[in-house]
């Protein structure tokens, strides 16, 4: 019959119409700024610098080591360094960035800083609600407005930020284990040598204040069938 | 006429790799429209430089570049790892494939392996990416035949769900940038699993509600039944591939030829049209489609546990021997290959993309030669393009 598949098509329609009345799986809209989807956790869309502590400055993890300006495709970081040294998360003096600049208009959220970087200290955010009437200045962020402290990412990337505090703490129990251990040296060469100088460097007693114990995503995957 | 397989065939009629050169009856003056490049009905900013002889099309010429970005030059200057973000923005309804097809290239230089469950990952979301470019393709088709909204959004529904799981797997709904050279980047988590299981469970519900909705529709029918045929010699002539080329009933898809990744492991059929025309190629779509759904079944039921990164792979700053790689894959618009010429360096020292896009568009014009003007736009949205893609 003529017309037999329009109105096939048409009860397909009116199926749907009616269906969304009664289910919310057919009923997908939703209404933006009232109501607002769930935020997947894995989502990304610009970086942001991580510090520890409460200091913003003096936290800062990121030392100033360039790669992430490198490997940057659309080239969007601008980095300073520092003339001096402050020391970081495991004791060691580093080279901080004086200058960290991303322009977010010209970002285009592939992750690679957050890959490239060894030392954990850039991540990427989930704030997407960015517009600015300044389209310039406003839209490139300086060091000071792209930090955000620990606990902020471990708001957004639960499952990440833990893991990637398990690792942290790994390296500072790893590096103190080794500062003991140099310590340790030291102390033995001076009782052995009489004509040996003081030892300054690696005496001081480790901190045992290290978060050891951080939840980590479970490694072997269920298979199916 | 006979194809067997892809071989070309040597026919002895006069000019028959193209249609016959249209002429104007009588004397009547040839109307030029210049149809884009803000039609709201083609795929992005694409101007086609049409003659007119009333209703009749004369000549077709398409005008590409409007959306050039210089891509290839781009990859050039920057290292392996930073070409693959700017992949995703080739295509841009299928920027997993895209990857899948660079990593490809890539790996075959520099002879890295990648590991079983990279390939499982790999094979899931490239399936998954192909159900989500020709639902999306066959709603922009009805689209331009002028039923406004429904089928596009019925499509885009369906998107979305898929679009969500790209999201929790890889950060990102379009801008992927997942895969890297010798695996992927992340892990999917059983719960992500359980998740495709439970959106592919859906899945041919929404294929059957297209059809009833679509297939038997009268006026579809009418409108692209016996319009802009593609005739098997000239697909096989132009390069023509995916899609557009098994409509037109040559049986050629790289996953059966070339068998790379794992594809080999996996049952499925290759429809064939046997029109040749935009029904053909919307019907192909169609089954197409329920074949990933049963490749992603396979897949999600295959996949092992282990390791996603090959462990000699390096992230950056890796040096491929002096040499060339060509890698590629069906991506869902057809044929899609990335070549690289590495003279040592760490950067290619060319990086050239064979887009199924552009490839595909170059028989435009033979298509809709002495067709209505009004078939001209259905003609255009039956080959499914991405300018982004195009353009590069």
């Amino acid at each position: 019959m003529l017309g037999e598949g329009i109105l096939k098509g048409l009860g397909e329609t009116a199926r749907n119409f009616a269906g969304s009345f009664v289910s919310a799986e057919r009923l997908t809209t939703v209404q933006y700024p009232e109501e607002r989807a769930p935020v997947i956790e894995d989502t990304r869309d610009f970086p942001f610098l991580v510090y520890d502590g409460s200091d913003w400055e003096a936290g800062l993890r990121c030392v100033a080591c360039q790669i992430c300006e490198k490997e940057c495709p659309p080239k969007c970081i601008y980095i300073v360094k520092s003339t001096d040294k402050k020391p970081d998360y495991v004791g060691k003096p580093q080279i901080y960035p004086t200058r960290f600049d991303i322009d977010i208009s010209v970002c285009m959220s592939c992750q690679i800083c957050v890959e490239v970087c060894p030392f954990e200290a850039i991540k990427m955010d989930t704030q997407f609600e960015l517009s600015t009437t300044d389209r310039f200045g406003g839209l490139l962020y300086d060091r000071k407005e792209l930090a955000r402290s620990n606990e902020y990412y471990h708001s957004i990337h639960p499952t990440e930020a833990a893991e990637v505090d398990a690792r942290l703490a790994e390296e500072k129990a790893k590096a103190e284990a080794k500062a003991k251990a140099a310590a340790a040296a030291a102390a033995a060469k001076a009782a052995a040598g009489p004509a040996a100088t003081a030892a300054p460097v690696a005496a001081k007693p480790a901190t045992p204040d290290a978060p050891a114990t951080a939840a980590v995503k479970p490694v072997d995957m269920e298979t199916k069938g | 006429m006979s194809v067997s397989g892809f071989v070309q065939e040597k026919d002895k009629r006069e000019g028959w790799n193209r249609p016959p050169v249209m002429e104007p009856d009588g004397e009547a003056d040839l109307l030029e429209v210049a149809m884009g490049p803000h039609h709201p009905s083609t795929h992005g900013v694409f101007r086609m430089d049409v003659a007119l002889d009333g209703e009749r099309v004369i000549r077709l010429k398409p005008v590409f570049g409007y959306l050039h970005r210089n891509h290839e030059k781009l990859g050039e200057g920057m290292s392996y790892l930073g070409s693959m973000p700017f992949t995703d923005r080739l295509d841009y309804m299928c920027p997993l494939t895209n990857n899948w097809a660079y990593a490809l290239a890539v790996e075959k230089l520099t002879g890295q392996e990648v590991p079983e469950r990279a390939e499982y990952l790999r094979v899931i979301l490239g399936e998954l990416t192909r159900v989500v470019n020709h639902a999306s393709a066959i709603g922009f088709l009805i689209q331009e035949m002028g039923a406004s909204g429904t089928p596009l959004m019925y499509a885009f529904k369906q998107r979305e769900k898929i679009l969500d799981l790209f999201e929790a797997l890889t950060g990102a709904r379009m801008m992927v940038n997942y895969m890297r050279f010798g695996g992927c980047r992340v892990d999917a988590t059983p719960a992500w699993l359980a998740a495709v299981r439970k959106v592919l469970d859906g899945l041919p519900q929404f294929a059957d509600e297209f059809e009833n909705l679509l297939t038997g529709n009268e006026i579809l029918m009418a409108r692209s039944q016996g319009v802009g045929i593609l005739r098997p010699e000239l697909a096989v002539n132009a390069g023509v591939t995916g899609p557009m080329l098994r409509a037109s009933g040559i049986n050629y898809d790289i996953r059966k030829v070339d068998g790379y990744s794992i594809y080999n492991r996996f049952k499925f059929r290759v429809p064939l049209g046997e029109h040749w025309d935009v029904y053909d190629r919307f019907m192909i779509r169609l089954l197409e489609m329920r074949e990933s759904f049963g490749i992603i079944d396979q897949a999600l039921k295959g996949i092992p546990a282990g390791p996603i990164m090959d462990p000699k792979a390096k992230l950056r700053g890796f040096r491929p021997k002096p040499g060339e790689a060509y890698g590629r894959i069906e991506a869902p618009k057809g044929e899609l290959g990335f070549y690289l010429i590495s003279d040592g360096g760490p950067n290619p020292y060319r990086y050239r993309i064979r887009p199924p896009s552009l490839i595909n568009l170059t028989v435009l014009e033979d298509m809709c030669l002495g067709s209505n003007v009004a078939d001209v736009v259905l003609i255009f949205g039956s080959v499914d393009i991405v300018l982004g893609e195009v353009d590069r």
